[in-house]
């Protein structure tokens, strides 16, 4: 600060002053302005609306009327008795098990064979990785033919051998959900190897010689080296899978199956608003799909705490 | 340091002004005069050429209007994508300044109840459309009295398409007229690896069985108690629907044994290929789409039971209340309402006109045969296509029945029909 400053009486008001005119012409005066923008848009059109979500769930508002009248928690009460909503629980329990399963061991495994230092790695990873590119509906679409049992995969299969393969894949009226995560897995994989992928490149080749001048197997390296270095990865990757798996939709609108056996939360939540004009009740759905998505988001949220003050 | 900070300031005052510039160049933009947006599910071939001699016929009368054709492809159900855009415009108070909408309830339950639509007694008086919309037409058009769209065109839900060469192959001549002829009909094709009736049942509340089922309504319990299902004179506990709820149960049976896999987009491909199935029971769009498959081995006659009776489904516009461009839209509802703008679309839609003064001369066999029966049979309105009933309770109407393909439990949904009645409140 200006020397001619020093010796004069220094008044609080002052000095109140100074420290102020510094705080502003600081970094963190410019952070926060420069992020003052997507503060508000995140509060207002994230925060503000999960709040707004949820009051409009107490409310009477099923109907292309809007009403809102408070009816407490009716429409809770009608939809955890609804036998559809037993089923979209089932659904997500059934699908996000198979689904998360797929991309994480799959993932896994295809990213410790790239990382053999294979000839043409850069080929096959792009390869595995290529379906994450390709929008839903189009990944949808393309299983649809595939699943369809009177040709696709069923063909394939009884024109080599298998004349007894018959599936019924996503019309299979109690496990189709399994075929649309099926479909979902071929698409994710990829991403999941990334994760992996780059977290093994991660781990210098010292740890893996130590391990192996130490007399271990491979099997045990992985078991007790590698998989726990990885561990990080594979929460993240377990988050990814989880949030994916509440919020299917685009699949499910795709290859739905026949009367709930493919239904899911997100599905529900879009046809009782857009299709029947159940405001309410759509709302509790979507407030319902954000609780869910709680339990994935908080653990996520303290590890990343965790390791930034390690 | 201080450098530095000082462009950054820069850029933060540069980013601002920037942003509040755009803000207010898009206010300024949707003030264009001269616009006309048309909401529709019109995107596949036969329904955009027909709209565009509509809107050929209106740039030729009001040249200095642009029209921006909002068409989006359907999805699931009838426009189910562009019926959950529409609402959220509507609801949001910034409507398009006209929409396509089924003729009937659809339009009533979700805008007219709602108080986002302008009637159009008005519209109608001065085109003297009272005097060329059947009354049929008209009363399923009008809430409390006055008409709130008008009709552009008239489809029929009741036919039955067969391939006459799949019901020789049983030594079949004509078609079954009931539902105890079909079901004979149908064990002779079964007996010889025939499927006698298409239907495609894949998607969530797919509809195809609606459809089916709507006529078999009509069939059981004859138009009086059928209209009587929307009001509450007639229950849905009703022992007519049981019994068609068995008709189109035993159905099933017949059916393409993939039915569950094949959607609706799909089942035409499926009833024109060389094992295809006999017989379909579908809407008279139908016919134009098996022409443009260049498909020629089939023939018309009336759903079974049906007989005298004429299923109406309508395409229709109406008047959103404050719809932008007021003016144009009202100029847009006079030529789909004119005798010349019915003429151009009808032919190439593959439907017939709502007026009763076609030009008999653009209009092919089928429909022309249609026109006749429109003349002279009783109209009833259609559930499956917006005429009858609530979105709402089409929808459910809609998981009913795929619950009925795919469980086969006739209790169990005909309870899912009366809860979803009640939850309609027909009759309140």
């Amino acid at each position: 600060m200006a020397q001619g400053e020093r010796g004069r009486a220094a008044s609080p008001i002052r000095v109140a002053l100074r420290r102020r005119a510094r705080w502003l012409h600081g970094d963190t005066a410019l952070a926060v302005l420069v992020l003052l923008p997507s503060i508000i848009a995140v509060a207002i059109f994230i925060y503000g609306f999960i709040v707004w979500t949820g009051y409009i769930s107490t409310v009477k508002w099923n109907s292309s009327i809007e009403d809102y009248t408070s009816v407490g928690l009716e429409n809770w009460r009608t939809l955890f008795g609804m036998e559809r909503f037993r089923w979209d629980l089932r659904n997500l329990v059934l699908y996000a098990a198979a689904f998360m399963s797929q991309c994480i061991i799959f993932g896994f495994l295809i990213a410790v064979l790239l990382n053999q230092k294979i000839k043409g790695e850069a080929i096959f990873r792009t390869i595995v990785i290529f379906p994450f590119a390709v929008s839903g509906v189009v990944t949808g679409v393309a299983w649809r033919w595939l699943m369809q049992p009177t040709t696709g995969i069923n063909l394939i299969l009884q024109r080599i051998g298998f004349t007894n393969f018959d599936f019924q894949w996503n019309a299979d009226p109690t496990l189709g959900i399994l075929a649309i995560s099926l479909a979902a897995g071929w698409q994710f994989t990829g991403y999941i190897m990334a994760l992996y992928l780059a977290g093994l490149r991660g781990i210098s080749d010292e740890v893996r010689e130590a391990a192996l001048v130490d007399g271990a197997s491979t099997y045990r390296l992985y078991r007790h080296i590698i998989i726990p270095l990885l561990m990080p990865v594979t929460f993240t990757a377990v988050v990814l899978t989880g949030m994916g798996s509440i919020r299917v939709f685009d699949l499910v609108m795709i290859l739905a199956g026949p009367a709930f056996s493919t239904d899911t939360l997100a599905f529900h939540m879009y046809q009782a608003t857009f299709g029947q004009y159940r405001w309410s009740l759509g709302a509790a759905l979507g407030f319902l799909m954000i609780f869910l998505s709680l339990f994935l988001v908080v653990p996520y949220m303290r590890s990343m705490r965790g390791e930034v003050e390690r | 340091m201080k450098g530095l900070n000082r462009v950054s300031w820069l850029l933060v005052l540069v980013l601002i002004f920037s942003a509040a510039l755009a803000a207010c160049g898009g206010d300024k933009e949707e003030k264009v005069a001269g616009n006309l947006e048309i909401f529709s599910w019109w995107t596949s071939g036969g329904e955009v050429e027909a709209l565009q001699a509509v809107y050929d016929i209106f740039s030729e009368k009001y040249p200095d209007v642009t029209i921006e054709n909002a068409a989006l492809a359907s999805g699931q159900g009838q426009g189910g994508n562009m019926k959950a855009l529409l609402e959220t415009r509507m609801l949001g108070g910034e409507p398009p300044d006209s929409f396509q909408v089924h003729l009937g309830r659809e339009l009533i339950d979700s805008h007219v109840v709602a108080d986002r639509m302008e009637d159009l007694d008005f519209l109608y008086e001065e085109e003297g459309l009272y005097d060329v919309f059947p009354e049929d037409v008209i009363a399923i058009a009008s809430y409390e009295g006055k008409p709130y769209s008008v009709p552009v065109n008239i489809h029929r839900s009741n036919v039955m398409w067969y391939r006459p060469s799949r019901l020789a192959e049983v030594g079949v001549t004509e078609p079954p007229a009931t539902w105890d002829e079909f079901f004979d009909v149908a064990e002779k094709l079964k007996a010889a690896g025939i499927p006698a009736l298409a239907i495609g049942e894949q998607g969530a509340a797919g509809g195809f069985s609606g459809h089916i089922f709507e006529n078999i309504l009509v069939s059981v319990m004859g138009p009086e108690k059928y209209r009587g299902l929307f009001d509450g004179s007639t229950g849905w506990d009703d022992a007519d629907v049981t019994k068609s709820l068995e008709i189109l149960n035993r159905a099933y049976d017949y059916a393409n044994p993939d039915f569950a896999n094949t959607s609706w987009g799909d089942i035409n491909d499926r009833f024109v290929s060389d094992d295809g199935p006999a017989m379909m029971i579908m809407g008279d769009w139908t016919h134009g789409v098996l022409m443009s498959l260049g498909f020629k081995d089939y023939h018309w006659t009336v759903a079974p039971g049906t007989q005298g009776l004429f299923m109406v489904l309508s395409d229709s516009f109406g008047l959103p209340k404050n719809a932008p461009d007021r003016e144009n839209a009202i100029a847009f509802l006079r030529v789909i309402g004119s005798k010349e703008g019915q003429d151009a679309f009808n032919p190439i839609k593959g439907s017939i006109p709502a007026r009763t003064d076609g030009d008999r001369s653009k209009y092919d066999e089928y429909l022309n045969g249609a026109m006749d029966a429109f003349k002279t049979d009783e109209g009833v309105p259609s559930i499956q296509h917006g005429a009858a009933a609530k979105q709402s309770f089409l929808v459910d109407y809609d998981i009913a029945l795929g619950e009925l393909s795919t469980n086969h439990d006739v209790a169990k949904v005909q309870q899912l029909l009366v809860d979803a009645a009640k939850a309609a409140e027909f009759g309140e």
